[in-house]
Protein backbone atom coordinates (compact mmCIF):
# COMPACT_ATOMS: atom_id res chain seq x y z
CA UNK A 1 0.00 0.00 0.00
CA UNK A 2 1.45 3.37 -1.05
CA UNK A 3 0.55 6.84 0.10
CA UNK A 4 -0.10 9.98 -1.89
CA UNK A 5 -0.03 13.20 0.11
CA UNK A 6 -1.74 16.43 -0.86
CA UNK A 7 -1.11 19.58 1.16
CA UNK A 8 -3.52 22.47 0.76
CA UNK A 9 -3.08 25.96 2.22
CA UNK A 10 -6.43 27.65 2.66
CA UNK A 11 -7.61 31.23 2.93
CA UNK A 12 -9.04 30.81 6.44
CA UNK A 13 -9.12 28.09 9.09
CA UNK A 14 -12.31 26.75 7.50
CA UNK A 15 -11.91 23.60 5.45
CA UNK A 16 -14.34 24.89 2.85
CA UNK A 17 -12.33 28.06 2.17
CA UNK A 18 -10.33 28.78 -0.98
CA UNK A 19 -7.06 27.01 -1.81
CA UNK A 20 -4.19 29.54 -1.90
CA UNK A 21 -1.19 27.22 -2.19
CA UNK A 22 -0.58 23.51 -2.60
CA UNK A 23 1.94 20.67 -2.73
CA UNK A 24 1.71 17.05 -3.82
CA UNK A 25 3.95 14.13 -2.91
CA UNK A 26 3.43 10.88 -4.77
CA UNK A 27 4.44 7.67 -3.03
CA UNK A 28 3.38 5.61 -6.04
CA UNK A 29 6.27 7.05 -8.09
CA UNK A 30 3.98 7.69 -11.06
CA UNK A 31 4.45 11.47 -10.94
CA UNK A 32 7.31 13.74 -9.90
CA UNK A 33 5.83 17.02 -8.63
CA UNK A 34 8.24 19.83 -7.81
CA UNK A 35 8.48 23.48 -6.90
CA UNK A 36 6.87 25.87 -9.36
CA UNK A 37 5.38 23.27 -11.69
CA UNK A 38 1.81 24.56 -11.81
CA UNK A 39 -0.12 27.80 -11.60
CA UNK A 40 -3.54 26.21 -11.06
CA UNK A 41 -4.52 24.53 -7.78
CA UNK A 42 -5.85 20.96 -7.98
CA UNK A 43 -9.01 21.93 -6.08
CA UNK A 44 -10.83 25.17 -5.40
CA UNK A 45 -11.45 24.44 -1.70
CA UNK A 46 -10.51 21.89 0.93
CA UNK A 47 -13.92 20.27 0.80
CA UNK A 48 -13.58 19.71 -2.94
CA UNK A 49 -10.60 17.49 -2.13
CA UNK A 50 -12.74 15.53 0.36
CA UNK A 51 -15.42 15.03 -2.27
CA UNK A 52 -12.76 13.62 -4.60
CA UNK A 53 -11.77 10.94 -2.10
CA UNK A 54 -8.88 12.59 -0.23
CA UNK A 55 -8.79 11.79 3.50
CA UNK A 56 -7.84 14.62 5.83
CA UNK A 57 -5.28 13.51 8.41
CA UNK A 58 -3.83 16.74 9.82
CA UNK A 59 -4.86 20.38 10.12
CA UNK A 60 -2.85 23.28 11.48
CA UNK A 61 -3.83 24.51 14.93
CA UNK A 62 -5.07 27.99 15.68
CA UNK A 63 -2.32 29.42 17.82
CA UNK A 64 -2.36 32.91 19.34
CA UNK A 65 0.55 35.13 18.31
CA UNK A 66 3.49 35.41 20.64
CA UNK A 67 3.18 38.57 22.76
CA UNK A 68 4.98 41.41 21.01
CA UNK A 69 4.77 39.70 17.64
CA UNK A 70 1.08 40.19 16.87
CA UNK A 71 1.80 41.97 13.58
CA UNK A 72 4.54 39.66 12.34
CA UNK A 73 3.75 37.46 9.37
CA UNK A 74 5.48 34.18 8.72
CA UNK A 75 4.55 30.75 7.32
CA UNK A 76 1.23 30.03 5.63
CA UNK A 77 -1.27 29.62 8.41
CA UNK A 78 -3.99 27.23 7.35
CA UNK A 79 -2.31 24.00 6.33
CA UNK A 80 -4.29 20.81 5.68
CA UNK A 81 -2.74 17.41 4.93
CA UNK A 82 -4.72 14.84 2.92
CA UNK A 83 -3.89 11.32 1.81
CA UNK A 84 -4.94 8.64 -0.61
CA UNK A 85 -3.77 5.05 -0.26
CA UNK A 86 -3.24 2.73 -3.19
CA UNK B 1 28.82 53.56 -9.40
CA UNK B 2 26.98 56.13 -11.51
CA UNK B 3 24.29 57.95 -9.59
CA UNK B 4 23.24 60.64 -12.06
CA UNK B 5 20.96 58.21 -13.79
CA UNK B 6 17.17 57.87 -13.92
CA UNK B 7 15.90 57.34 -10.42
CA UNK B 8 12.74 55.45 -9.59
CA UNK B 9 9.59 57.38 -8.75
CA UNK B 10 7.81 57.15 -5.41
CA UNK B 11 5.10 55.06 -7.04
CA UNK B 12 7.70 52.62 -8.35
CA UNK B 13 9.37 52.37 -4.94
CA UNK B 14 5.99 51.83 -3.26
CA UNK B 15 5.37 49.04 -5.77
CA UNK B 16 8.72 47.54 -4.73
CA UNK B 17 7.72 47.78 -1.07
CA UNK B 18 4.51 45.86 -1.88
CA UNK B 19 5.86 43.36 -4.42
CA UNK B 20 9.38 42.87 -3.12
CA UNK B 21 10.96 43.31 -6.54
CA UNK B 22 11.54 45.79 -9.35
CA UNK B 23 11.76 44.30 -12.81
CA UNK B 24 13.43 45.94 -15.82
CA UNK B 25 12.99 44.10 -19.11
CA UNK B 26 15.75 44.22 -21.76
CA UNK B 27 17.58 47.16 -20.19
CA UNK B 28 21.06 45.73 -20.76
CA UNK B 29 22.38 46.37 -24.30
CA UNK B 30 22.80 43.41 -26.63
CA UNK B 31 26.58 43.76 -26.89
CA UNK B 32 26.88 43.38 -23.13
CA UNK B 33 24.52 40.39 -23.15
CA UNK B 34 26.63 38.75 -25.87
CA UNK B 35 29.79 39.35 -23.84
CA UNK B 36 28.17 37.98 -20.70
CA UNK B 37 27.97 34.39 -21.90
CA UNK B 38 31.72 34.26 -22.52
CA UNK B 39 32.44 35.86 -19.16
CA UNK B 40 30.14 33.40 -17.41
CA UNK B 41 31.51 30.36 -19.27
CA UNK B 42 34.99 31.38 -18.16
CA UNK B 43 33.73 31.03 -14.63
CA UNK B 44 32.61 33.41 -11.92
CA UNK B 45 33.42 32.21 -8.41
CA UNK B 46 31.10 32.71 -5.48
CA UNK B 47 32.78 35.46 -3.51
CA UNK B 48 31.72 37.05 -0.23
CA UNK B 49 33.43 40.40 0.02
CA UNK B 50 31.59 43.09 2.00
CA UNK B 51 33.57 45.67 0.06
CA UNK B 52 32.54 48.65 -2.11
CA UNK B 53 31.71 48.07 -5.77
CA UNK B 54 34.81 49.98 -6.91
CA UNK B 55 37.05 47.72 -4.86
CA UNK B 56 35.43 44.46 -5.95
CA UNK B 57 35.06 45.16 -9.67
CA UNK B 58 37.73 46.91 -11.73
CA UNK B 59 36.86 49.97 -13.77
CA UNK B 60 35.83 48.82 -17.23
CA UNK B 61 35.22 45.21 -16.16
CA UNK B 62 32.11 43.43 -17.36
CA UNK B 63 30.33 43.70 -14.03
CA UNK B 64 31.19 47.39 -13.60
CA UNK B 65 29.74 48.12 -17.03
CA UNK B 66 26.64 46.08 -16.15
CA UNK B 67 26.15 48.13 -12.99
CA UNK B 68 26.67 51.36 -14.95
CA UNK B 69 23.77 50.68 -17.33
CA UNK B 70 21.72 53.82 -16.56
CA UNK B 71 18.46 52.06 -15.69
CA UNK B 72 20.29 49.58 -13.45
CA UNK B 73 22.36 52.24 -11.71
CA UNK B 74 19.34 54.48 -11.16
CA UNK B 75 17.15 51.73 -9.74
CA UNK B 76 19.93 50.45 -7.48
CA UNK B 77 20.59 53.95 -6.16
CA UNK B 78 16.88 54.46 -5.53
CA UNK B 79 16.60 51.32 -3.40
CA UNK B 80 19.97 50.65 -1.78
CA UNK B 81 21.57 54.11 -1.96
CA UNK B 82 24.99 55.36 -3.02
CA UNK B 83 28.17 53.34 -2.51
CA UNK B 84 26.64 50.03 -1.43
CA UNK B 85 28.79 47.11 -0.40
CA UNK B 86 28.96 43.97 -2.49
CA UNK B 87 27.79 41.28 -0.10
CA UNK B 88 28.45 38.44 -2.53
CA UNK B 89 28.11 37.35 -6.11
CA UNK B 90 27.04 34.02 -7.57
CA UNK B 91 26.45 32.61 -11.02
CA UNK B 92 23.52 30.21 -11.23
CA UNK B 93 23.47 27.81 -14.16
CA UNK B 94 20.58 25.45 -14.83
CA UNK B 95 21.67 22.76 -17.25
CA UNK B 96 19.28 21.44 -19.95
CA UNK B 97 16.80 18.97 -18.46
CA UNK B 98 18.41 19.36 -15.05
CA UNK B 99 16.28 17.23 -12.81
CA UNK B 100 15.34 19.22 -9.76
CA UNK B 101 14.00 22.60 -8.80
CA UNK B 102 15.32 24.48 -5.79
CA UNK B 103 13.03 24.45 -2.78
CA UNK B 104 11.27 27.74 -2.24
CA UNK B 105 13.51 29.84 -0.03
CA UNK B 106 14.68 33.28 1.02
CA UNK B 107 18.43 33.84 0.81
CA UNK B 108 20.78 34.03 3.80
CA UNK B 109 19.01 33.74 7.17
CA UNK B 110 15.88 35.16 8.73
CA UNK B 111 16.31 38.93 8.73
CA UNK B 112 14.25 41.06 11.09
CA UNK B 113 15.48 44.56 10.19
CA UNK B 114 12.39 46.82 10.14
CA UNK B 115 14.04 49.82 8.46
CA UNK B 116 16.79 48.48 6.20
CA UNK B 117 17.05 45.82 3.54
CA UNK B 118 19.54 44.31 1.14
CA UNK B 119 18.92 44.29 -2.59
CA UNK B 120 19.69 41.32 -4.80
CA UNK B 121 20.34 41.97 -8.47
CA UNK B 122 19.46 39.14 -10.83
CA UNK B 123 20.62 39.47 -14.42
CA UNK B 124 19.49 37.28 -17.32
CA UNK B 125 21.77 37.69 -20.37
CA UNK B 126 19.57 35.67 -22.72
CA UNK B 127 15.88 35.18 -23.32
CA UNK B 128 14.23 32.95 -20.71
CA UNK B 129 11.31 30.94 -22.09
CA UNK B 130 8.63 29.09 -20.16
CA UNK B 131 10.39 25.72 -20.30
CA UNK B 132 13.82 27.01 -19.26
CA UNK B 133 13.04 27.06 -15.56
CA UNK B 134 13.17 30.80 -15.00
CA UNK B 135 13.24 31.90 -11.38
CA UNK B 136 10.08 31.24 -9.41
CA UNK B 137 9.19 34.07 -7.05
CA UNK B 138 6.26 34.92 -4.84
CA UNK B 139 5.35 38.61 -5.08
CA UNK B 140 4.65 40.15 -1.70
CA UNK B 141 6.32 37.41 0.36
CA UNK B 142 9.41 39.42 1.38
CA UNK B 143 8.11 40.73 4.70
CA UNK B 144 7.20 37.28 6.00
CA UNK B 145 9.63 36.23 8.70
CA UNK B 146 10.77 32.79 7.59
CA UNK B 147 14.16 31.16 7.60
CA UNK B 148 15.80 30.18 4.29
CA UNK B 149 14.31 26.95 2.88
CA UNK B 150 11.88 26.24 5.72
CA UNK B 151 9.29 27.24 3.09
CA UNK B 152 10.44 24.34 0.89
CA UNK B 153 7.22 22.46 1.56
CA UNK B 154 5.29 24.99 -0.55
CA UNK B 155 5.42 23.86 -4.16
CA UNK B 156 3.01 26.29 -5.77
CA UNK B 157 1.13 29.40 -4.73
CA UNK B 158 -1.59 31.37 -6.47
CA UNK B 159 -0.09 34.46 -8.11
CA UNK B 160 3.46 33.09 -8.13
CA UNK B 161 5.70 34.34 -10.94
CA UNK B 162 7.50 31.88 -13.18
CA UNK B 163 9.93 34.23 -14.85
CA UNK B 164 10.02 34.52 -18.60
CA UNK B 165 11.88 37.51 -19.98
CA UNK B 166 13.80 38.93 -22.93
CA UNK B 167 17.59 39.03 -22.99
CA UNK B 168 19.13 41.75 -20.85
CA UNK B 169 16.51 41.69 -18.13
CA UNK B 170 17.46 42.74 -14.60
CA UNK B 171 15.32 42.15 -11.52
CA UNK B 172 16.10 43.80 -8.18
CA UNK B 173 14.78 41.82 -5.24
CA UNK B 174 14.20 42.62 -1.58
CA UNK B 175 16.34 40.14 0.34
CA UNK B 176 13.37 38.44 1.93
CA UNK B 177 11.39 37.42 -1.15
CA UNK B 178 10.54 33.73 -1.50
CA UNK B 179 12.07 32.38 -4.69
CA UNK B 180 13.83 29.41 -6.28
CA UNK B 181 15.38 28.23 -9.51
CA UNK B 182 12.93 26.02 -11.39
CA UNK B 183 13.58 22.75 -13.21
CA UNK B 184 14.99 23.42 -16.68
CA UNK B 185 12.90 21.31 -19.08
CA UNK B 186 14.43 22.85 -22.21
CA UNK B 187 17.43 21.97 -24.38
CA UNK B 188 19.16 25.24 -23.49
CA UNK B 189 21.50 26.19 -20.68
CA UNK B 190 20.10 28.97 -18.48
CA UNK B 191 22.27 31.57 -16.79
CA UNK B 192 21.46 33.95 -13.99
CA UNK B 193 24.06 36.19 -12.39
CA UNK B 194 23.33 37.51 -8.93
CA UNK B 195 24.90 40.19 -6.76
CA UNK B 196 23.68 40.98 -3.26
CA UNK B 197 24.19 44.56 -2.08
CA UNK B 198 24.24 45.93 1.48
CA UNK B 199 23.29 49.57 2.10
CA UNK B 200 25.78 51.98 3.66
CA UNK B 201 23.35 54.85 4.23
CA UNK B 202 19.83 55.04 5.70
CA UNK B 203 17.42 53.98 2.94
CA UNK B 204 15.35 57.15 3.23
CA UNK B 205 14.08 59.13 0.22
CA UNK B 206 16.83 57.88 -2.08
CA UNK B 207 14.59 58.00 -5.15
CA UNK B 208 12.91 60.84 -7.10
CA UNK B 209 10.38 62.00 -4.51
CA UNK B 210 8.61 64.49 -6.79
CA UNK B 211 5.48 62.33 -6.74
CA UNK B 212 5.45 61.57 -3.01
CA UNK B 213 1.83 62.74 -2.70
CA UNK B 214 0.56 60.64 -5.60
CA UNK B 215 -2.52 58.67 -4.41
CA UNK B 216 -1.28 55.72 -6.45
CA UNK B 217 1.26 55.12 -3.65
CA UNK B 218 -1.53 54.12 -1.28
CA UNK B 219 -3.04 51.85 -3.91
CA UNK B 220 0.31 50.14 -4.47
CA UNK B 221 0.90 49.60 -0.74
CA UNK B 222 -2.67 48.32 -0.22
CA UNK B 223 -2.35 45.45 -2.64
CA UNK B 224 -3.57 41.99 -1.66
CA UNK B 225 -1.82 39.01 -3.25
CA UNK B 226 -3.70 35.88 -4.37
CA UNK B 227 -1.58 33.50 -2.28
CA UNK B 228 -2.00 35.44 0.95
CA UNK B 229 -4.63 34.65 3.55
CA UNK B 230 -7.21 37.43 3.75
CA UNK B 231 -6.58 38.15 7.44
CA UNK B 232 -2.80 37.98 7.15
CA UNK B 233 -3.01 40.19 4.07
CA UNK B 234 -4.18 42.98 6.35
CA UNK B 235 -1.06 42.51 8.45
CA UNK B 236 1.02 42.69 5.27
CA UNK B 237 -0.47 46.13 4.56
CA UNK B 238 0.30 47.16 8.14
CA UNK B 239 3.91 46.05 7.75
CA UNK B 240 4.24 47.90 4.44
CA UNK B 241 2.97 51.06 6.18
CA UNK B 242 5.73 50.63 8.75
CA UNK B 243 8.38 50.20 6.04
CA UNK B 244 7.06 53.16 4.04
CA UNK B 245 7.19 55.30 7.17
CA UNK B 246 10.83 54.28 7.64
CA UNK B 247 11.73 54.89 3.99
CA UNK B 248 10.07 58.31 3.80
CA UNK B 249 10.77 59.54 7.33
CA UNK B 250 7.05 60.26 7.63
CA UNK B 251 5.88 58.73 10.91
CA UNK B 252 2.30 59.85 10.26
CA UNK B 253 1.84 57.99 6.98
CA UNK B 254 -1.10 55.60 7.11
CA UNK B 255 -3.64 53.81 4.97
CA UNK B 256 -7.26 53.68 6.13
CA UNK B 257 -6.07 54.16 9.74
CA UNK B 258 -4.62 50.63 9.93
CA UNK B 259 -1.57 51.76 11.94
CA UNK B 260 -3.13 54.77 13.68
CA UNK B 261 -6.11 52.87 15.11
CA UNK B 262 -4.08 50.26 16.97
CA UNK B 263 -1.72 52.87 18.43
CA UNK B 264 -4.53 55.08 19.77
CA UNK B 265 -4.44 54.97 23.58
CA UNK B 266 -5.88 58.29 24.82
CA UNK B 267 -4.33 59.48 28.04
CA UNK B 268 -1.74 56.69 28.09
CA UNK B 269 1.97 56.78 27.47
CA UNK B 270 2.99 55.43 24.07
Amino acid sequence: MKQQVLVLYLNTSALDSEVLAWAFYDGTGRTDPTTGDSDLPPYGTGTEALRDGWRLFQASQLLPPYPGHEYDTSYLKHEFFFEKLE
Amino acid sequence: MATTTPLLSSVEVARFVANGYHRMDAVVPDELNQEAIGVFDAGIPVVYSGEPVAKVYEEGSFVRRLLEVPAVAGALHSLIGPDPLVDHQALHIREPHEGAAQPLHADAIIDTRPDAFDVQLMYYPHEVTGTMGGTLSVPGSHLRRTNESDTGRYQNLRGQTRLTCPAGTVVLLHHGIWHGGRRNDSDSRRYMFKIRFNPTVPQVRLWDTGDLDDPQITRELSRFFPWCEHATGRLEVYNRIKLWRAMTGDASFDIDLWATRVANRPGRAA
